[in-house]
């Protein structure tokens, strides 16, 4: 069974074009800015925002198709979601909020009872079982949203920030059962967020989606090693440079940097910040890429700090407040740049 | 300011205040025992709680298609359920004589098809109530269904609830409060109904002679009854703004 999609909708100012194909057991996780439309995207393909152009294919079950007319209304897939602010029912006991959606897909009372409590068990949340949600914290909440989803044993399972309404220590704790979960579940799991952590934790496969459209679709340590969107490159703290390659030689704007490797045409560039090296005055010695520049701004990042430079290449780097004392840098004073050919990565664009 | 606003306040008080104190208070209880109060009080209390349930049941579909549906001409027929709050109670009364009298619009039909005659009967006087009252019922379950958060609703679709138990399941009880509301409104304002009633279903006693007819008829000749009636409708109303504080004097239940 494969999720299967292409997802256009329009929809005031965003215009939203996806291409999504998620198979059996896997987790892809939807990365993006705010307004990049991703939650639209689950909307979608949960049935809650119709399709303007495209087609959603549950296996061989076809759920939106404007040009063949055809929208199977949310309560007729085979989907779950998993909402931002949980969304329990807050009338209802926790384990009827879990056996809601057997209920309503006709499983007897006791029955759906019966595996409400079993998916409480597993939470380990027997002991609220009664209780009203408004009595749950942010993480038992989730936790019972989670298994609210699951016990309908959906074939797709969509999760929509499931963890940005929790609290740092929550939010480990949580993300890491949610991880244990989805590998447990047999169906396709797509999960919305901003934060490239939790998706770097719970999924198999990242799609990053800016403005409406994927910029990249790859496996989370590819997508990580070699973005192809500013987007990424600082969610990741890298530089990401976009640049022609002639042999080894790049162009970056109107600047030249050495690579190690050939390459040919358009590429992109990543530089670490901890692989760019400042200096008072200019270094001797085998670095290739060498040349002064003024420094723009000024971090203090935890024990590192982030140094803006200016042109002709605009780069962080990421040095100790010790060097940086010992540079004597500041915000506006100049310093020469060295960067091994070694240090950069380089990949067709 | 403050001289004027003492000034309304006394004007609002000091009727209240006589009402309170001109009351024969030694015989109160034999004055709502008489029969014909007796027999007012039990109609009262049959023909406002048939009423209120027909409100229920005609006016929340209504109230959830002003709010959720795009029906055409939808302000038009909202100012049309509005119209009976700001009608004088006789001219509803009139019109109901025109529309469901018996020869009325659709009551000499209903007269010709089975001898139905809803003038001078309970049932009309139920129907002059509901006619009145209905109003305070749609408002508030529609400003309640406007209110409520509808995400909830669609949390339910995807968990496979189809519409109607998505309205049974999660509308319904999520807007409760909207609903115990405006019923208590509009039970308060059928138990008080009288211009449409006595014009539309006149006052037969033990068939159309509610409470309010009967503090009017009562007046001559028997006050201390009509007083006595009074004081029982303005205890009722006092206890409907009390249990409605929250929402309609602006505190919150608990304060």
């Amino acid at each position: 069974m494969t999720l299967d999609a292409r997802v256009g909708v329009v929809l005031g100012s965003l215009d939203l074009d996806v291409e999504l194909r998620v198979d059996d057991g896997e987790v892809v996780a939807v990365l993006g800015p705010n307004g990049a439309g991703k939650t639209t995207l689950l909307r979608a393909l949960a049935g809650l925002t119709p399709l303007t152009t495209g087609r959603v294919r549950i296996g061989e079950l076809v759920v939106d198709d404007p040009a063949l007319g055809v929208l199977v209304p949310p309560e007729r897939r085979p989907c779950a979601m998993v909402f931002q602010e949980h969304l329990l029912f807050p009338h209802l006991a926790v384990v009827d909020n879990i056996a809601f959606g057997l209920r309503s897909r006709g499983v007897g009372r006791a029955e759906a009872d019966r595996r409400a409590r079993t998916w409480l068990d597993r939470m380990g949340l027997s002991a609220y079982a009664n209780d009203k949600p408004h009595a749950l914290s942010g993480g038992q909440a989730q936790r019972v949203a989670l298994a609210r989803a699951l016990a309908t044993d959906p074939q797709v399972l969509l999760l929509d920030e499931p963890l940005s309404a929790l609290d740092a220590t929550t939010r480990d704790d949580v993300r890491r059962e949610l991880r244990d979960h989805l590998r447990a579940f047999a169906g396709c799991a797509v999960i919305v967020t901003h934060d490239p952590f939790d998706a770097a934790v719970v999924a198999d496969r990242l799609v990053i989606v800016e403005s409406g459209h994927v910029v990249q679709d790859g496996l989370v340590a590819d997508v990580t090693a070699r973005p192809r969107s500013g987007f990424v490159a600082d969610l990741m703290g890298i530089n990401l440079l976009t640049a022609t390659a002639d042999g080894t030689t790049l162009r970056v704007d109107g600047a030249e940097l050495t690579a190690a490797d050939a390459h040919e045409g358009p590429v992109f560039v990543v530089v670490a910040p901890s692989a760019i090296a400042l200096y008072g005055a200019r270094p001797s010695g085998s670095p290739r890429n060498v040349w002064s520049t003024r420094v723009d701004e000024l971090h203090l990042v935890g024990d590192r700090a982030r140094v803006h430079l200016g042109a002709p290449i605009p780069l962080v780097a990421e040095v100790t407040p010790a060097a940086l004392a010992e540079l004597d840098i500041a915000e506006g004073t100049e310093t020469w740049v060295a960067v091994k050919a070694t240090q950069l990565v380089v990949y067709p664009r | 300011m403050a001289v004027a606003a003492a000034v309304t306040v006394a004007f609002l008080a000091v009727p209240v205040f006589a009402l309170i104190t001109k009351a024969s208070w030694g015989t109160l209880w034999g004055d709502l025992s008489t029969p014909e109060a007796r027999s007012a009080l039990r109609l009262s209390l049959v023909c406002s709680l048939w009423a209120t349930a027909l409100s229920i049941v005609f006016g929340v579909p209504l109230a959830w298609m002003l709010a959720r549906s795009r029906m055409p001409a939808r302000n038009l027929v909202r100012a049309l359920v509005i119209l009976p709050m700001v009608l004088p109670p006789v001219v509803g009364g009139v019109a109901l004589l025109l529309g469901f009298g018996r020869r009325g619009l659709i009551g000499g039909w209903l007269y010709d098809l089975d001898g139905i005659q809803l003038t001078f009967s309970t049932a009309g006087a139920v129907l002059a109530e509901t006619f009145v009252a209905m109003p305070f019922l749609v408002i508030t379950v529609e400003a309640g269904l406007r209110s409520m958060d509808r995400r909830y609703e669609e949390a339910a679709s995807t968990l496979g609830a189809g519409r109607w138990t998505v309205f049974r399941r999660v509308t319904v009880p999520m807007i409760l409060p909207s609903l115990v509301a405006g019923a208590a409104l509009t039970w308060a304002r059928a138990l008080g109904e009288f211009g449409a009633t006595i014009t539309f279903a006149g006052s037969i006693q033990g068939r159309t002679e509610t409470l309010p007819l009967a503090v009017y008829l009562q007046l001559e000749g028997h006050q201390d009854v009509a007083v006595a009636l009074s004081l029982l409708l303005l205890a009722v109303s006092l206890a409907v703004l009390v249990s409605l504080r929250g929402r309609w004097l602006g505190m919150s239940p608990s304060g």
